[in-house]
């Protein structure tokens, strides 16, 4: 197939109605919804952009190249389901659903407006394409078990994937659901986990912190800009989730291709649910959102708007 | 009305029920946190085994998982108790089901302060302010077993999500095997004129035989059994209102935030009467269940001094 890049183990449904991007439409795309997600908190003069723009390449590999899925018939019941479980990233969402026709390009100018299909976290029955209602982080995992158990029982092979926040982490109910999909074996649920190291309040571990601001003391630390460190460390992510039974594979996520190799190698894992640890970078593209806990939830200002069209080159 | 049946606790129409309708072809998945041989739950996982889906006490994922079965069309049973669910889950329950208005069957057992000795972390005298607070929600109370597997199969067979919340202990049954349940309709047990005593759940049966004591001594008591809390039968409540001028409630739940709340919220916008209220108003304790029923009086003599309370009220 032409977009297969040689040495590549990517394989695309053949009952897939979409039509795969090439390795350039796929770039240029992400460049779109980087451009699209700064569009529509501007717009709103509210959103999350951060978090929006380190899930870009998660969401243009799934929904430009790996899912199988058709725009024109949003509720088929062979598709395969991207479940947000971090659904305050929504824009990236929108970006992707956009792109791919489900809903028309102008009305991301609404995003968050009274009267728009375009909530402020994403809710099924507005826009199509929503495969869930979110906001209240830790139930997307659920929701996806949900989805995979009714696959099996229909005897249908779609697959379930299912985006996360590395703070999301924190909420007990997803290591319930990590602990449910392995005991049922549901080798059709891919979770993602979007590692930027960066939730609401600050750094969740030192990781993207200079050495001279860490504490020795254990626990959180608020820093002199207010936002904390350390607020809880995941580490190490890889092996708790080895541990509670998922097969674990881990991708730079801002390489677009790697990160469609990655999940894919996830169809070939028999048995067991896989967890793609994409490690990213909170505001990727955008050179003062990068690393900054400041854009996790506020809008740019016209200038920073404008800065960030020219860096993102779309 | 009257029947010969043996005392039955409401859970046990839960498992029987399932069984039933999912031979009848109904796309029943059932979603267990381990509570499942209380709630009687675990009868339809040893007939359907494929279709009972354990996952330990883990009562937010059960609400999730349900969400995305119902999602993907199936219809989502969830059991345990009430302290549980709602109590565990209840943001899962608002994002997940009642926003997105999602088909998830939320069957909640050992309701109330008749759960008896487990104390009062297991009697959930809350479950249904909660769950009333949900916009979505059609939420019953049954006032018997065979009340509870009408309920069931109307939850079954309606879209939406709903709450059905049963006891633990054995009462009696009121109900013919004929009685048929419909959402959103309270049912008159008995024609009155004097007052109205409108109940729910174990507080149905109390009522009647409150009724009896003070129709010997001259007070004509209509009651009516309201067994949908949401929505609630406004219909049947305003018509007892303007008939019987005076109306007590009786209920198993706290009385701030339950069904007398609720009743005395609807009559002051349309018809104001003397109201009196049966129910909780504090935690209880550890104690068999009959024995908590009459020291937190939940019993017909409470009923009975209400009733001679509002109707003097009224002259």
């Amino acid at each position: 197939l032409a977009y297969e890049r040689p040495g590549t183990r990517a394989k695309v449904s053949q009952l897939s109605l979409f039509q795969p991007y090439s390795d350039e439409e796929l770039i240029a795309a992400t460049k779109r919804a980087r451009r699209s997600i700064i569009e529509m908190v501007f717009a709103a003069n509210s959103g999350h952009p951060g978090g929006s723009l380190s899930s870009v390449e998660i969401l243009s590999a799934l929904y430009l190249r790996i899912m199988r899925h058709d725009p024109e018939n949003p509720s088929w019941p062979d598709r395969d389901r991207f479940i947000l479980s971090k659904a305050h990233a929504v824009p990236v969402l929108y970006a992707a659903l956009t792109e791919c026709g489900y809903f028309p390009r102008e009305e991301i100018y609404t995003f968050r407006k009274i009267d728009s299909r375009l909530q402020g976290h994403s809710k099924i029955g507005t826009v199509p394409g929503v495969e869930m209602s979110g906001g209240s982080l830790g139930q997307g995992l659920s929701y996806s078990i949900g989805q995979c158990i009714a696959a099996r029982l229909d005897g249908r092979d779609y697959r379930v994937y299912c985006l996360l926040g590395d703070g999301e982490l924190n909420e007990g109910q997803v290591w319930e659901a990590a602990m449910a999909a392995s005991h049922h074996r549901l080798a059709n649920l891919t979770a993602i986990v979007d590692r930027n190291h960066i939730q609401n309040d600050g750094f969740g571990d030192y990781e993207r912190v200079p050495e001279e601001k860490r504490s020795p003391m254990p626990g959180g630390r608020v820093l002199e800009s207010g936002y904390t460190a350390n607020i809880m460390n995941l580490e190490p992510l890889a092996d708790k989730w080895r541990a509670f039974g998922w097969h674990v594979l881990e991708v730079d996520g801002h390489d677009v291709f790697a990160v469609v190799d990655t999940i894919e190698r996830a169809k070939g894992i028999l048995e067991r649910p896989t967890v793609v640890i994409a490690h990213t970078v909170k505001g990727k593209g955008v050179s003062y959102m990068e690393n900054n806990p400041s854009f996790h939830g506020k809008a740019p200002t016209p200038e920073e708007k404008e800065r960030a069209f020219e860096e993102i080159g779309a | 009305m009257t029947t010969t049946q043996a005392p039955a606790a409401t859970r046990e129409a839960l498992g029987p029920t399932l069984i039933k309708l999912a031979r009848e072809g109904l796309d029943i998945v059932c979603i267990d946190a381990d509570l499942g041989v209380s709630t009687t739950a675990a009868q339809f996982g040893k007939e359907y085994p494929e279709r009972f889906i354990t996952l330990g006490p883990a009562e937010a994922n059960m609400i999730g998982i349900a969400a995305g079965l119902a999602a993907a069309g199936k219809v989502a049973w969830c059991s345990t108790f009430t302290v549980f669910m709602p109590g565990r889950c209840f943001d899962q329950i608002r994002v997940s089901v009642a926003q997105p208005n999602l088909s998830v069957k939320l069957f909640a057992s050992h309701g109330g302060i008749t759960v008896g000795e487990d104390g009062i972390s297991a009697q959930g005298i809350e479950d249904l302010a909660l769950m009333c607070s949900l916009l979505n929600f059609t939420v019953l109370v049954p006032a018997d077993v065979v009340e509870t597997a009408s309920a069931i199969e109307a939850a079954a067979k309606s879209p939406g999500p709903f709450y059905i919340r049963a006891g633990r202990p054995k009462i009696p049954v009121i109900y013919g095997a004929d009685h048929k349940f419909t959402p959103g309709m309270s049912d008159l047990l008995r024609r009155g004129s004097d007052v109205t005593v409108i109940a729910s759940g174990v507080m149905v049966k109390a009522a009647l035989d409150a009724a009896e004591v003070l129709a010997s001594r001259g007070i004509d008591t209509r009651v009516i059994n309201v067994s949908t809390w949401r929505p609630l039968d406004t219909y049947a409540i305003e018509e007892a209102a303007r008939q019987t001028g005076a109306i007590v409630t009786a209920e198993e739940h706290l009385i701030h935030v339950g069904l007398g709340a609720m009743v005395a919220q609807h009559l002051a916008g349309v018809h104001p009467v003397p109201m009196g209220f049966v129910g909780m108003t504090r935690y209880a304790e550890s104690g068999k269940w009959d024995e908590l029923l009459e020291k937190y009086d939940l019993t017909p003599a409470a009923i009975v001094r209400e009733v001679e309370k509002v109707v003097a009220r009224k002259r």
